[in-house]
C-alpha cells in the first residue's frame, strides 16, 4: 500500500473530528471528537515512521496517547463537577469559568 | 491481501469516526469510538507498529472508554438534538470548513514533493516498531520526554481527584452511621473515603455550612 493511502484516511477522521468538535453541543461528545482529531494525527505520525524506516515516530504516538488519557481525565473530571453543581451540560450555555 | 485489510479496516476506521458525531446517545458515540480504535490499531499494525497497535488497544480502547462509559452512565448520556440551535448558518459553516480542510490536506499530501509518500515505505528491518525497541528508544534517546510524561499523568490523575471530588460530605444519619468490619481493627481518624471528605467530624461537632 502506497502511504498516500494512510495520510488520506489520517486526514478524513481529522477532519470528521473538527467538524463534531464544531458542531455537537455535549461536552462529552466534543471529547471524544477531539480523540478523533488526536488518532488520527497517531496515524499520520506512525505512516511517516513505516516511511523513514524510523520508530521516533512511534515515540512521538505514545506521547501523544499520554497526553489524550491526561485530556480525558481532566476533562471528564470538569464534567462530573459541571453535573454536580447542576450546571447545564451544554457549551453553548458555558461561558464563564468561574465556579 | 494488505490492499484488502488496507480498505476493510480504513472503512470501519471512518464509519467508527462518523458513527462518533452522528449518533444522538453519547453512549453510543463512545461504542462507536471503541470500533473506531480497534480499526485504527489494526492500521497501525498493516504499518508494522505492534507495539503501539498493543497499547492502542489496551490502553485506549481498554481502560480510557471505560473511563468514558463510567462517566456517561454517571452523568446519563441522555437523547438530544445533533445540531446546535445556532442556526443553519452555523451548520453550513462548520460543513464548509471540514470540507476545506480536508481538501487542504489532501492537496497537501497528493502535490507533496516527497517522494517517499508514493513508495510502500522504507524497507522493513526484522524487530521494527517491537516493544524491545520502542523500550530501548524510551530509555535512551527519549528519557526526558518519558519522565516528563509520567509527571503529566501524575499530575492529571491529582487534578482529576481534585474536581471531580464529593465536595459536601456525608450528609445523611444512615451515612455517618455506617459501621464496617475494618472500623474494629483500625483506630479512629484514619483514612478512609468517608473521613477524607469530613464525614468523621460531622459526627463530633457539626460543621459550619460549606459554601458551594
Amino acid at each position: 500500500m502506497d502511504m498516500s493511502w494512510f495520510l488520506v484516511v489520517s486526514a478524513l477522521i481529522f477532519c470528521i473530528g473538527a467538524f463534531g468538535v464544531l458542531t455537537r453541543r455535549n461536552p462529552l461528545v466534543v471529547l471524544l471528537c477531539l480523540e478523533l482529531m488526536l488518532n488520527a494525527a497517531n496515524l499520520a505520525l506512525i505512516a511517516f515512521s513505516r516511511m523513514h524506516g524510523n520508530s521516533d515516530g512511534q515515540i512521538f504516538a505514545i506521547i501523544v496517547m499520554v497526553v489524550a488519557a491526561c485530556e480525558v481525565t481532566v476533562g471528564l473530571g470538569v464534567i462530573v463537577a459541571m453535573y454536580r453543581r447542576r450546571v447545564p451540560i451544554d457549551v453553548d450555555e458555558l461561558r464563564e469559568l468561574q465556579g | 491481501m494488505a490492499e484488502v485489510l488496507f480498505f476493510i479496516t480504513a472503512i470501519g476506521a471512518i464509519t467508527g469516526a462518523v458513527g462518533v458525531i452522528a449518533v444522538r446517545n453519547p453512549f453510543y458515540s463512545v461504542l462507536a469510538l471503541v470500533c473506531h480504535l480497534i480499526s485504527l490499531a489494526m492500521l497501525f499494525l498493516l504499518l508494522r507498529s505492534e507495539f503501539v497497535a498493543a497499547a492502542q488497544v489496551i490502553v485506549y480502547a481498554g481502560a480510557v472508554m471505560v473511563l468514558y462509559v463510567f462517566v456517561v452512565s454517571y452523568v446519563g448520556g441522555s437523547d438530544e438534538p445533533i445540531s446546535a440551535n445556532t442556526g443553519r448558518g452555523f451548520k453550513l459553516a462548520s460543513v464548509a470548513f471540514a470540507l476545506a480542510l480536508f481538501v487542504e490536506l489532501s492537496i497537501a499530501i497528493l502535490g507533496t514533493g516527497l517522494q517517499a509518500v508514493s513508495s510502500q515505505g522504507a524497507p522493513y528491518v526484522a524487530g521494527f516498531g517491537s516493544p524491545a525497541e520502542i523500550g530501548k528508544l524510551l530509555l535512551t534517546d527519549y528519557l526526558l520526554p518519558f519522565e516528563v510524561a509520567s509527571f503529566l499523568l501524575l499530575i492529571a490523575a491529582v487534578g482529576a481527584v481534585t474536581l471531580a471530588r464529593r465536595r459536601g460530605g456525608l450528609e445523611t444519619p444512615e451515612e455517618l452511621s455506617r459501621l464496617s468490619v475494618l472500623d474494629i481493627t483500625r483506630p479512629k481518624i484514619t483514612g478512609t473515603m468517608a473521613e477524607g471528605v469530613g464525614g468523621a467530624r460531622r459526627l463530633e461537632a457539626p460543621a459550619p455550612e460549606e459554601v458551594v
